[in-house]
């Protein structure tokens, strides 16, 4: 067990008004501080100031794939207009609601944010889209707006200089795929939210209505007001060497405290993470980590051996998964391994958006074998079979995967049945043998499920 | 797109399966292992269509700077040094695992389905499958199969979801009435709540259907495709002249099937073509020859009968002879006929109903389908080609689309093109010479005109006006773009074809509407209808009617009894499209080969062995006692059909003939009388769908026929102060007439357009017009 302060700890960047119960309104978020950085940067900075900085914090995009954000911004074909800024809200990763937080608690430091890269980005509309489920983000967003049109901050001639920008909240129609940036700007269309290919559909190059488009996730924008107001090496040195500044991880799964917590990025551990009083606080009764997924439920999972290893993407891309969007489930010793593979793997086959066959027919495929499994009607043949209709998703199921598939939403599902079935082999075959899980774990989900039939 | 044309002269070269190969710029890979003979397995690509990169089934391994790497070819285009590998290890397992996955949810009912033993699926799966499906799970269910138009059927369960029909109802036929519904597994074509799929072109999903989810009412459970037996051909049933397959199962044409021809149809066909295949097989056929007995018909011999036209024929002044019609048959059944009227004396023939567009269109410079939708400004005078040439309304959409040209409609009603249009205004009939003229003042039309490559199509923009109307409006176009090439919007099979060979009048006096006056007025002793039916198409069916009730011997060589012949003393029985070979000529002059798949029904002969048979009961020998005689004669008489003489240039895309007749070109001639503003201008056009023959005897296509109605601008509409649907009445002075009104904001204002109708309710307004219409529409006191 951790004791308490002794883990790397740093300022709240992003986080500082989640407990504060105006912190989500105009007069709330200026008495805090707010839209200093704005006026600064509009005042007393150029664009390319701005960029600078950004780029001087070698801000990783926090939306899961970790692309820094001001190299992001260079991809800009220059003297190409107009050009848009598309805030992906969507936030939609089983285990990942660090955005909600954001968007509901603090809307005005993301709109803060969007302002400073439209500003240095030179783009006068953006899009924010936020997930359709998420009404009390919405509502906050749209309040925000709102004031911040009022108050000058958005809209014409900012703060009252030459700067304009428009912001419009759209939200989506309940589709996980939307995340996906190709499929977000489809959706931003009116059109069915399937993604486009890449290429030629790079967003910076050919993005929304095929001009160039900048997507960038809630949390990196809502970083810019600090990074703005402190300077980028400020942030930088908040984390580690190959992770800069602070970063939300969003914890769910068999701790006593699950929740959203602001860490200093690329130091802290996984172990940390779970165990200190100041953030989890241990797994659930005392018992011990099976696995645990570290950055959403596309990502490889991780065992107890992996517990010590620091939260900094390019030492988790190296051990073979992702810190994706932070989200992290921790599976303690009681967990059924299949019905734990089966409840992810039935999230992407519903979510597949049937664009191309392989996603289509092969997570259904997929699905519907671990559920018969689960329904005491294995085969022998079914663990086989699993890898072999992975295979045709995700030929080699490595890491990063390769994919078959237009996006990788497909390969997602193979993350959790080549995880599952590669440490705990023993589980599906006793669930081939007995028609029941290993003696010791359960599936209170699984076990519902099988009740509502 | 493949067009040859368009592509630089460099080409790329890169490796496929080890071998180099150069492809041109911008090919795609999988066009390029085509062309370099390893085929790759696909489904949803399609070389008329964009690439969608959904079946994921033509994956290949390309060479990058981090390895191999496996990518979807339809997706890829061609690099400079690419190597490219279709079989390998990596893509068999590739492609393998794709086809089982298509497999998985297939119900695999290739016994009872259409498509089995032509199936890209069934086939596929044999040629690059795994062999054994491993899915034991419960398929997909849907109901099988649900109708999403009155043509086509849709079986959700062999869909595999390839974005074929779906991406060409959008792209290619802008008719976007079928979408993907739901999503993920659940994800299925289907139309919008009631909105059937009711496009003109529906028909080539089903062809393009890579799976038999889609199939059509016509040819659903007639045969299997190893019963098959098929003919390459050409369509004749509108002027564009698509190719086709003829395929017939037991002596019983059952399909056609679209054929690719850079030149003409790209292997679309509208649904007329490709359906109305359905009234050769129709029990009205006339069987045998028939003769006038009293009130009735008998049937006779072909000897008796031919004895019976000869002698009319003999007897007869031949000035007081007249042939019309000829456009539904071949060039060489034309020739034969213009041969037998050059033997007799006989001058009064025309191919034309007089419905159609003047002989001097055919005497400007003619442009091809393709030089039209490579211009920089397309001009449509007058036609609507969505309702009258529908296949190269999808070629002149595609250009407008790919914004290689600008389309300029002048019409008098906003057509199906009218969307794709850079500019469209509508204008009265006979007026479209001052709606040409104030339209290219405007500065930035001037200037696009101005630019060079302007090509104009010219149809008829409505049958109730003056031909010359049309004329004056090319002429208005030629003022200014004095190098604009002319494409004439000729609607009917191969009425250019005919006129070509023979059949055009020498004057107007020869011409049909003179013609059916002259027969009114007892000049006429001998009228010869070869597939004619001057009492539909005329645009005076009055005129028509009397004519044909006062010539003593009206002699019809035909496939049907119609308003025209039914009262014939002659009818002999005519071969038609699929029963019979020969050449057709098209829109543009192109000259191609029909062929016969079938025995014609009953006795019916080509229309050139009857022309052949009377000349011998004539004792005149023509020399035309054989098809390929014929067509010899043809091409060493008719010097424009010179090129079509080698019956192989006549194949495929076949062979651009020009009409010989010097023509004095057209000049500016002003524009009809003005209206009167309590009036409306009638336009009558023709639809798709008007209840021709073909469709009425097609038993898929007769219930698609139009209702007749009289069609007015929303606003106009309420002006007349009636519900949409009530019965307005149309009249001018004490002859009136009604018709259901309909609103519909496409029709201009102060014009009323009627779909023609084969005998429909205008005829007592339009009998005896000889220019424009004008009517009063009131609401029924």
């Amino acid at each position: 067990m951790i004791a308490a302060g002794s883990v790397p700890t740093g300022p709240r960047v992003v986080t500082s008004r989640m407990d504060q119960p105006d912190g989500h309104t105009y007069e709330g978020y200026v008495r805090t501080g707010g839209y200093a950085a704005l006026e600064r940067a509009l005042t007393r900075m150029t664009p390319a100031e701005v960029h600078d900085e950004v780029k001087a914090a070698d801000l990783q995009g926090r939306g899961g794939a970790g692309f820094p954000a001001g190299t992001k911004w260079g991809f800009l074909p220059a003297e190409l207009h107009p050009r848009y800024l598309v805030v992906n809200g969507d936030e939609s990763e089983p285990g990942t609601y660090k955005d909600r937080m954001l968007m509901e608690r603090d809307p005005h430091q993301l709109i803060e944010g969007i302002v400073l890269a439209c500003y240095a980005l030179g783009a006068a509309q953006a899009f924010l889209y936020v997930r359709g489920e998420m009404a009390l983000a919405q509502e906050r967003l749209a309040a925000a707006l709102n004031d911040a049109y009022a108050h000058g901050k958005v809209g014409r001639r900012i703060c009252g200089t030459d700067f304009s920008v428009d912001v419009t909240l759209t939200w989506g129609a309940g589709a996980y795929i939307v995340g996906e940036e190709t499929a977000l700007i489809e959706s931003l269309e009116g059109e069915r939210g399937m993604p486009r290919l890449k290429p030629p559909f790079f967003p910076a190059v050919k993005g929304l209505y095929m001009q160039p488009t900048i997507v960038n996730n809630v949390e990196t924008l809502a970083n810019l007001p600090y990074i703005v107001g402190e300077g980028g090496a400020a942030f930088k040195s908040l984390g580690g060497p190959t992770s800069s500044g602070m970063r939300m991880f969003a914890v769910s799964g068999h701790v006593e405290r699950p929740g959203v917590f602001e860490v200093p990025n690329g130091t802290t551990t996984f172990r940390m993470l779970f165990e200190a009083p100041e953030y989890c606080g241990g797994v659930r009764a005392g018992g011990r980590v099976k696995a645990f997924i570290p950055g959403g439920a596309s990502a490889m999972w991780f065992f107890e051996e992996h517990l010590d290893m620091p939260l900094d993407k390019p030492t988790v891309d190296k051990a073979g998964s992702m810190l994706g969007s932070g989200a992290i489930v921790v599976m303690d010793h009681t967990t059924d391994m299949v019905a734990a593979c089966w409840r992810i793997v039935r999230f992407f086959a519903r979510e597949s958006c049937g664009k191309c066959t392989p996603c289509r027919e092969g997570t259904n495929w997929l699905e519907k074998i671990l559920k018969r499994m689960l329904d005491g009607h294995g085969r022998p043949e079914d663990v086989a079979l699993l890898m072999e209709v992975s295979e045709s998703i995700s030929p080699g199921i490595a890491w990063p995967p390769r994919q078959t598939t237009i996006c990788p939403l497909g390969p997602s599902a193979v993350s959790p049945i080549a995880s599952a079935v590669r440490r705990f082999r023993h589980e599906f075959a006793h669930y081939v043998a007995h028609g029941r899980p290993v003696d010791g774990v359960s599936s209170p989900f699984a076990r519902a499920m099988a009740g509502a039939r | 797109m493949t067009d040859l044309a368009q592509r630089p002269a460099t080409a790329v070269a890169l490796t496929i399966d080890g071998r180099p190969h150069a492809a041109a710029p911008g090919q795609l890979v999988i066009a390029a292992c085509a062309d370099a003979g390893a085929h790759v397995p696909h489904f949803c690509w399609h070389p008329r269509m964009s690439p969608v990169g959904m079946c994921r089934q033509c994956i290949v391994e390309v060479d990058t700077p981090r390895g191999p790497a496996l990518v979807v070819s339809c997706m890829t285009p061609v690099a400079e040094g690419q190597v490219v590998r279709t079989d390998t290890p990596q893509v068999k397992r590739a492609q393998e695992g794709v086809l089982e996955l298509l497999l998985a949810n297939h119900p695999l009912d290739c016994p009872v389905c259409d498509k089995g033993g032509e199936c890209p699926l069934q086939d596929q799966a044999f040629s690059h499958g795994p062999g054994e499906s491993r899915f034991v799970e419960e398929k997909r269910h849907y109901e099988k199969p649900i109708p999403i138009s009155d043509l086509v059927l849709l079986d959700r369960e062999r869909c595999i979801l390839c974005d074929r029909c779906t991406r060409f109802a959008d792209e290619v036929a802008g008719d976007a009435l079928i979408s993907f519904t739901s999503r993920g597994n659940a994800m299925q074509v289907m139309t919008f709540p009631d909105e059937p799929f009711a496009s003109y072109f529906s028909g080539n999903t089903v062809q393009i259907c890579p799976v038999g989810a889609l199939t059509a009412t016509p040819y659903r459970f007639k045969a299997r495709p190893w019963d098959l037996e098929q003919v390459e051909s050409t369509c004749t049933t509108c002027a564009v002249g698509c190719r086709v397959v003829v395929q017939s199962s037991r002596d019983e044409l059952v399909r056609l099937q679209g054929v690719d021809v850079d030149a003409v149809n790209w292997g679309w066909l509208c649904d007329r073509g490709r359906f109305s295949f359905e009234a050769v097989n129709s029990p009205d056929r006339i069987a045998t020859p028939m003769l006038r007995e009293g009130a009735g018909l008998r049937a006779a011999s072909w000897a008796e009968a031919l004895g019976v036209v000869a002698d009319a024929l003999r007897t007869a002044d031949p000035s007081r002879v007249a042939i019309l019609g000829g456009a539904r048959g071949t060039n060489e059944d034309a020739f034969a006929w213009a041969a037998l009227a050059d033997a007799l004396g006989v001058v009064r023939r025309d191919a034309r109903m007089g419905d159609g567009l003047p002989l001097e269109v055919l005497a400007l410079p003619q442009a091809t389908i393709d030089e039209v939708c490579a211009a920089r400004t397309i001009l449509v005078l007058g036609v609507d080609l969505k309702e009258e040439l529908p296949v190269l309304y999808l070629r002149v959409r595609h250009a407008a689309q790919s914004r290689r040209s600008r389309v300029v409609e002048v019409a008098p009603r906003t057509t199906g093109l009218a969307p794709y249009a850079w500019r469209a205004v509508t204008h009265e009939p006979g007026m479209q010479a001052r709606a040409i003229a104030a339209l290219l003042a405007e500065p930035e039309v001037a200037a696009q005109v101005a630019a060079g490559e302007v090509a104009v199509v010219v149809g008829r923009g409505s049958l109730i006006e003056d031909e010359r109307w049309t004329l004056a409006a090319v002429a208005e176009v030629l003022a200014v773009a004095p190098g604009a090439r002319v494409l004439p919007a000729m609607r009917r099979g191969n009425v250019r074809g005919a006129l070509t060979a023979g059949l055009a009048p020498a004057d107007p006096s020869a011409a049909t509407p003179a013609v059916l006056g002259a027969a009114a007025g007892g000049e006429i002793d001998v009228l010869v209808l070869l597939g004619a039916d001057p009492v539909a198409d005329a645009p005076d069916p009055d005129l028509a009617r009397r004519a044909l009730a006062r010539v003593p011997r009206v002699v019809s060589v035909d496939a049907f009894v119609h308003g025209s012949n039914a009262g014939a003393h002659v009818l002999l029985p005519a071969a038609i499209h699929g029963e019979k070979s020969g050449t057709t000529t098209n829109v543009e002059g192109r000259v191609s080969d029909v062929a016969r798949k079938i025995v014609p029904r009953g006795t019916a002969r080509p229309d050139w062995m009857i022309a052949a048979e009377l000349a011998a009961a004539l004792g005149l020998d023509l020399g035309l006692d054989s098809l390929p005689l014929v067509h010899d004669a043809m091409c060493s008489r008719v010097a424009a059909f010179a090129p079509a003489r080698d019956e192989r240039a006549t194949r495929g895309e076949g062979v651009v003939t020009a009409h010989p007749v010097p023509l004095a070109a057209p000049r500016r001639g002003g524009s009809a009388r003005d209206r009167s503003t309590y009036d409306f201008r009638l336009v009558v056009t023709r639809t798709l769908w008007d209840g021709a023959v073909a469709t009425r005897r097609s038993p898929s296509l007769a219930p698609l026929a139009r209702p007749a109605e009289v069609v007015l601008h929303p606003l106009d509409l309420a002006r007349v102060g009636v519900a949409e649907g009530a019965d307005v009445r149309i009249g001018i002075g004490a002859v009136v007439t009604t018709l259901p009104v309909r609103a519909d904001a496409s029709v201009a204002r102060g014009t009323a357009w009627v779909p023609a109708l084969r005998g429909d309710a205008l005829e007592p307004l339009v009998a005896g017009a000889r220019d424009v219409v004008d009517v009063r529409i009131e609401a029924l006191s």
